[in-house]
């Protein structure tokens, strides 16, 4: 079913001066599916986005964007794909509404900029000079930008850096909605969190390649992965066990302890721990 | 299961709802000047500039040039061209590495917008600003200083060529110089002093014909001496072009050059234009 895939990569290399930064990456974005990019800085995240952007050129292997190489992107491909960059520029001395309606004008359908910058949280900011927005908030213009020309698949490179924790959850609902009416997802991030709570499926990117792709709740066999019982002893140091069967260890210790079992937890690994685990900082 | 590519799935933008490229160029033009003109240093060393200029210079040499003519005629000129080459090389060669190092080139190149403009934007936004800076320029030193404006539609036909062939050739080179700046920062160091260095050798502040004579040569190479001595043909009486350099204005030769910049400028934008900066690869 070629239809139901956005993004295919095949073997993608890129160096550079010599030093690979992306290895043999392969890669599969089914369409309408929210997929986060993991990775260390400098593993290759942003390379790898940049040339599905068409921003850069690769060195070898096979990329097609929703059916087109990005090395032969036009126009009308552009209209088709949503980008926030990392670092974006801004025009200082416009208002936001005056750039989300400058940026309108060159999309064939654009959405009501009002409209955008009410989702993107900026209704209150339209008459403001863009140099006078916070972080947070030129993020938010960045996404509004990216989504004023109603994309199909929308890139997003670390967005929600700068953000409060409340504008990362408003900014969470804004991404769900779009992806509930079919665009698909491609977001690069730092935040586990944010994958777990966004993504369908989460691919970690180490060394310039793909090691795995999975559910954020299936990364790493974290599903499986060993449980960690621990509670306190009757001399109040902490004991810890890891366990395949963690009901029973806990049935066993009740009953070891007649009742309440003190300082009783029962964890498995974060998807913290499995990350950072799978690029070898453990 | 179909075997129908991804593409046709997608149905087609519809191209009546686009906005058509003329449109686009003019919308682009509209957010330069607005951009221009809330920025308050352009506005202040850009505009005005040549008014203080001519102020000062107006006020210094009050004497004549031979002939009932005054300095302010032959000074004039040299703030015109002047005024022309900081509008069109000079904003360009240090704003457009700020807008790169930025980000807004990347942003633009992201868009489906036609390259050419981006372009067309700042072309515009020179185009008026230029005409803007020149009639306020005319009018202080016609106001305040007797400046006898051209008489007749013919010297008047000639500034306009001479301003619009020179603009485009500041413009283009402006555009092309853009690339030499590594950053946003060390833009303004790159572009002013070759801006100051030809207003110097192009007979801008001194009489052009007192200047050393390897210095008239190597000005003669560039485009800012032969818009100073078009405009001259137009703000000085018939007679004094046998005080040029060649004993005449040379019209002929004022186009050539220029037009020649234009050309060289032209490739080296086509050539030579970066839309990211270095280390974004």
């Amino acid at each position: 079913m070629a239809d139901q895939v956005a993004i295919s990569v095949r073997g993608l290399r890129k160096a550079y001066g010599g030093t690979p930064a992306v290895d043999g990456l392969d890669l599969t974005v089914f369409r309408g599916e929210i997929f986060a990019l993991l990775g260390p800085n400098g593993a290759g995240k942003t390379t790898t986005v940049e040339i599905l952007e068409g921003y850069r050129r690769r060195d070898a292997g096979e990329v097609s964007v929703l059916g087109v190489d990005p090395d032969q992107a036009d126009a009308r491909w552009r209209c088709r794909v949503g980008i926030v960059l990392q670092s974006t520029g801004e025009f200082d001395e416009l208002t936001v509404a005056e750039v989300v309606h400058h940026f309108a004008g060159f999309y064939p359908d654009p959405d009501d900029p009002d409209k955008v910058l009410e989702r993107v949280g900026l209704a209150g900011k339209a008459k403001a000079r863009t140099h006078t927005l916070s972080g947070g908030q030129r993020r938010r213009l960045d996404v509004a930008l990216g989504i004023i020309g109603r994309p199909e698949l929308l890139f997003l490179d670390e967005p929600t850096t700068g953000f409060d924790p409340e504008a990362r959850r408003e900014f969470w609902g804004l991404i769900r909605h779009l992806a509930a009416a079919g665009t698909t997802i491609v977001l690069t991030t730092h935040y586990l969190d944010e994958a777990e709570a966004l993504a369908d499926r989460v691919g970690v990117i180490a060394r310039g390649r793909l090691i795995e792709v999975a559910t954020p709740a299936q990364l790493g066999n974290r599903e499986e992965a060993l449980a960690t019982v621990s509670w306190r002893t009757p001399d109040g140091s902490v004991e810890r066990v890891e366990s395949a069967t963690p009901t029973a260890l806990v049935a066993e210790l009740a009953a070891r302890y007649d009742g309440e079992v003190p300082g009783l937890t029962v964890t498995r690994p974060t998807l913290e721990d499995i990350y950072l685990r799978m690029i070898g900082h453990r | 299961m179909s075997t129908a590519t991804t593409t046709s799935t997608q149905p087609a933008p519809a191209p009546s709802r686009r906005v058509g490229p003329l449109a686009l160029a003019l919308r682009q033009g509209r957010l330069e000047v607005r951009q221009f003109l809330r920025s308050r240093e352009s506005v202040v060393f850009t505009m005005l500039f040549p008014v203080v200029m001519i102020l000062i210079f107006a006020s210094i040499f009050r004497g004549e040039l031979g002939g009932g003519v005054r300095f302010t005629q032959y000074f004039v000129t040299g703030m015109i061209a002047t005024g022309l080459m900081t509008v069109g090389f000079q904003s360009l060669a240090i704003q457009i590495p700020i807008e790169r190092d930025r980000g807004v080139l990347k942003r633009y190149r992201g868009t489906p917008m036609p390259r050419w403009v981006y372009f067309a934007g700042k072309v515009i936004m020179v185009a008026v600003i230029g005409v803007a800076e020149t009639a306020l320029l005319l009018a202080v030193a016609a106001g305040l200083f007797d400046l006898t404006l051209p008489q007749t539609a013919d010297r008047w036909l000639t500034l306009g060529w001479v301003s619009v062939l020179g603009i485009t050739a500041c413009t283009l080179c402006g555009i092309a110089f853009s690339s030499v700046a590594r950053s946003g920062r060390s833009a303004s160091a790159v572009a002013t002093p070759v801006a100051l260095v030809l207003q110097f050798i192009s007979g801008v502040f001194f009489v052009f014909t007192e200047l050393p004579d390897w210095m008239q040569q190597v000005a003669a190479v560039f485009p800012l001496k032969w818009m100073c001595q078009g405009l001259r043909s137009v703000f000085l009486p018939e007679a004094f072009a046998a005080q040029e350099p060649a004993g005449s204005f040379e019209l002929g030769r004022v186009a050539l050059v220029l037009a020649i910049w234009c050309v060289v400028g032209l490739a080296l934008c086509l050539t030579t234009f970066r839309w990211t900066t270095r280390r974004d690869g």
